[in-house]
């Protein structure tokens, strides 16, 4: 029983990564209808700006509180993130948007590999860990660890995951969002900015990764290829959950994060991606668009 | 100009510095580094290159290596292998094009097996500083190394665990992609259990992963005494912080693959008071040893880890066979390099015994106050 109970809180902790990357892929799906194979490399980048600010922000003698420095950390990250993938969407894919979907997909990648090695060559390819700005304290609970940074990415990845749905259902600019997905073609007619709210939907979603990155950062360690693997599984996460759909990026994302800690703790882990995949292959074959998500014939309809 | 004039111009330049390029007597002996530059072992390649380079120069300013009477200049070509198995075949293969003598690398086994089947393919003799697995040289007329070899390794580590950790059940968790990993993991399995002992959990991970949880998990519910992880210094931090979230409280303790002083950067607090075993140990070098040390220190800033200095006797093998043979010839060095019987290098001294693999000690560390620190040695 501990045992289990132990295990879901491990698969708990790496969903709650999963599904704050998931969020990145599946809102850009959602508006572009394209895949931003870069997302995975714009998560690491935000890990990078979470250790730079963090370690700054230790440095001064201000003496900050932990707590006071981790809040910084985030912010810092979510809005330096934000800024960067609004810049490359400027950049990369803007000039791109009339241009075959495909085209835009191989810039990403281009993105994505820039990334990585911009960072391999300006910081270099040691792993690193960020500051420890949060105290570990290890609990035990009926025999079940559990530890203050356990409970922390449990939490804020809730409230944020709970902040974005609300935006995106709740206020003029989420409307808008919906709207765009819904058709491209009309919508700049009612007078909606499209080219504003893509940008914002750029923004939202890379620092949804962000908070993913310094959570994964304060949990895990960070170096310049972090973002291939996680970005890969964050991509299957959003696939599982049914692009396009937020809640469903959620749902994918501990639902990867569930069958990688619970692959492992019954099999061999060498099973484990064989596993996953082909849990995704079987999913699509009889749910093509993901759990929650719709078909896309019906909203052209 | 016209374009005429501009064509003429351009030839010219390319004959004179086709001239330019071309020395008039080859006075120099080209050795090639296989090191992982870039990849997840980055400072592993780092040592590799800086011990390379010191060795290097220390001959160089010595006015060259003197074989069969006349002094060679030394010159070295470092190449980078990502730490990537076939990026490291590829650098073997550049190499052999490029014309080296000798080849120092690859480091990591999981690097050094394809670069070995490369340069044996080739007839290029090849020296791995720091791969332990028995597969690097097997077989192998062209392959030596300056390191033990796991089965050795994989022994001392079981017998450490019975012995001084008094365990009587042990856990693993070992990277099953990376063949160095399995290789140790298994010979201490098996060695452990041949004495009498349990292991009670065997647990594996891929390359590149980062979250241990599930396994740890499973790991402290088999209550085993202690946990062996032969792994990399890259990882072994997050598996030991881990297990230690998840309430581990047996002795954790791995193999070579963590000497390298980064892992007390990565790990902090978390590794005070755990052992590992290795090559040599700063603390109760020899007065070579210490010459070494002092030199590496005082060229780059940081004590030398055991990669750097197997790497400094590597070239130091490399050098002594040259001059044996007596001639710039691969085939010869290789003969030489075959026939050395006892090396004393930095790490210790080498028996040679008609194989690749000398016959060496295994010294046992133990993390204390932020240093590796001699614990006990361990005799073939």
């Amino acid at each position: 029983m501990q045992f289990i109970v132990q295990q879901i809180l491990n698969a708990l902790q790496l969903g709650s990564v999963y599904a704050l990357i998931a969020l990145g892929y599946t809102m850009v799906y959602g508006i572009l209808r394209m895949i931003n194979f870069a997302h995975g490399d714009i998560f690491m980048v935000s890990t990078y700006i979470g250790f730079f600010s963090a370690s700054f922000l230790l440095g001064r003698l201000l003496h900050l509180p932990g707590v006071i420095i981790f809040v910084l950390t985030l912010l810092v990250a979510m809005l330096g993130t934000a800024f960067l993938a609004v810049f490359i969407e400027r950049v990369a894919y803007k000039p791109l948007r009339q241009a075959p979907r495909i085209s835009a997909v191989i810039t990403a990648l281009g993105i994505g590999l820039v990334l990585e090695n911009t960072t391999l060559a300006t910081i270099g390819p040691e792993p690193r860990i960020l500051p420890q700005v949060i105290p570990v304290v290890n609990f035990s609970i009926g025999g079940v660890a559990i530890s203050t940074i356990q409970i922390v990415i449990l939490i804020i990845s809730a409230i944020v995951m709970f902040i974005l749905d609300t935006i995106v259902r709740k206020t003029m600019t989420g409307m808008a969002m919906r709207a765009i997905s819904f058709d491209k073609t009309v919508v700049p007619l009612m007078g909606v900015p499209v080219d504003r709210i893509i940008s914002i939907t750029f923004a939202l979603g890379s620092s949804m990764a962000a908070v993913g990155g310094i959570l994964y950062g304060i949990a895990y360690m960070i170096d310049p290829y972090m973002g291939i693997r996680i970005g890969w599984w964050a991509f299957i996460s959003a696939v599982v959950g049914g692009i396009g759909n937020i809640r469903g990026a959620m749902v994918g994302g501990y639902i990867l994060g569930f069958v990688e800690i619970f692959v492992a703790a019954f099999l061999p882990s060498t099973y484990r991606d064989f596993v996953a995949f082909a849990l995704l292959l079987i999913l699509l074959v009889f749910k093509p668009t993901g759990i929650l998500g719709m078909p896309v014939v019906q909203q052209k309809v | 100009m016209d374009r005429k004039v501009l064509t003429m111009l351009l030839v010219l330049v390319l004959l004179v510095s086709f001239t330019a390029c071309k020395p008039a007597a080859p006075a120099e002996i080209k050795i090639g580094v296989n090191a992982e530059l870039t990849g997840g072992i980055p400072v592993v390649g780092a040592s590799c290159k800086n011990a390379a380079e010191m060795a290097v120069k220390e001959v160089n300013d010595a006015g060259g290596l003197e074989v069969g009477g006349k002094k060679y200049k030394i010159v070295l070509q470092v190449e980078d292998n990502e730490d990537k198995a076939e990026s490291a075949a590829a650098v073997a293969q550049k190499l052999n094009t490029a014309g080296v003598l000798v080849h120092i690398g690859a480091n990591a086994s999981r690097n050094a097996i394809p670069a070995s089947t490369v340069c044996e393919d080739a007839k290029l003799p090849m020296i791995s500083p720091w791969s332990t697995n028995p597969k690097t040289t097997a077989g192998k007329k062209y392959v030596f190394r300056a390191c033990f070899i796991d089965d050795f390794q994989g022994v001392v580590a079981a017998k450490f665990a019975i012995n001084d950790l008094k365990a009587n059940t042990a856990a693993v968790l070992y990277d099953v992609a990376s063949e160095y990993n399995k290789g140790i993991a298994e010979i201490f399995k098996k060695t452990f259990e041949e004495a009498g002992k349990k292991v009670v959990a065997f647990e594996t991970y891929t390359t590149g992963d980062k979250d241990f949880s599930a396994q740890l998990t499973k790991i402290k519910a088999s209550g085993a005494d202690v946990l062996f992880l032969p792994n990399y210094y890259s990882e072994v931090p997050l598996q030991v912080q881990q297990a230690h979230k998840l309430g581990y409280t047996g002795t954790i303790f791995g193999s070579d693959s963590w000497g390298n002083l980064e892992l007390i950067d990565l790990c902090g607090a978390d590794c005070e008071g755990l052992f590992f075993t290795t090559h040599y140990a700063p603390d109760i070098a020899t007065p070579k040893a210490q010459k070494f040390i002092q030199n590496y220190e005082k060229t780059y800033g940081k004590t030398p880890d055991d990669v750097a200095a197997l790497t400094y006797d590597a070239f130091g093998l490399a050098f002594q066979a040259i001059q044996t043979a007596g001639k710039i010839d691969r085939q010869a060095v290789r003969d030489a390099l075959a026939s050395i019987t006892r090396y004393e290098g930095v790490t210790g001294t080498m028996q040679f015994k008609g194989t690749g693999d000398p016959i060496k000690s295994a010294v046992i560390i133990q993390i204390k106050g932020g240093k590796f620190t001699y614990y006990t040695s361990a005799a073939p």
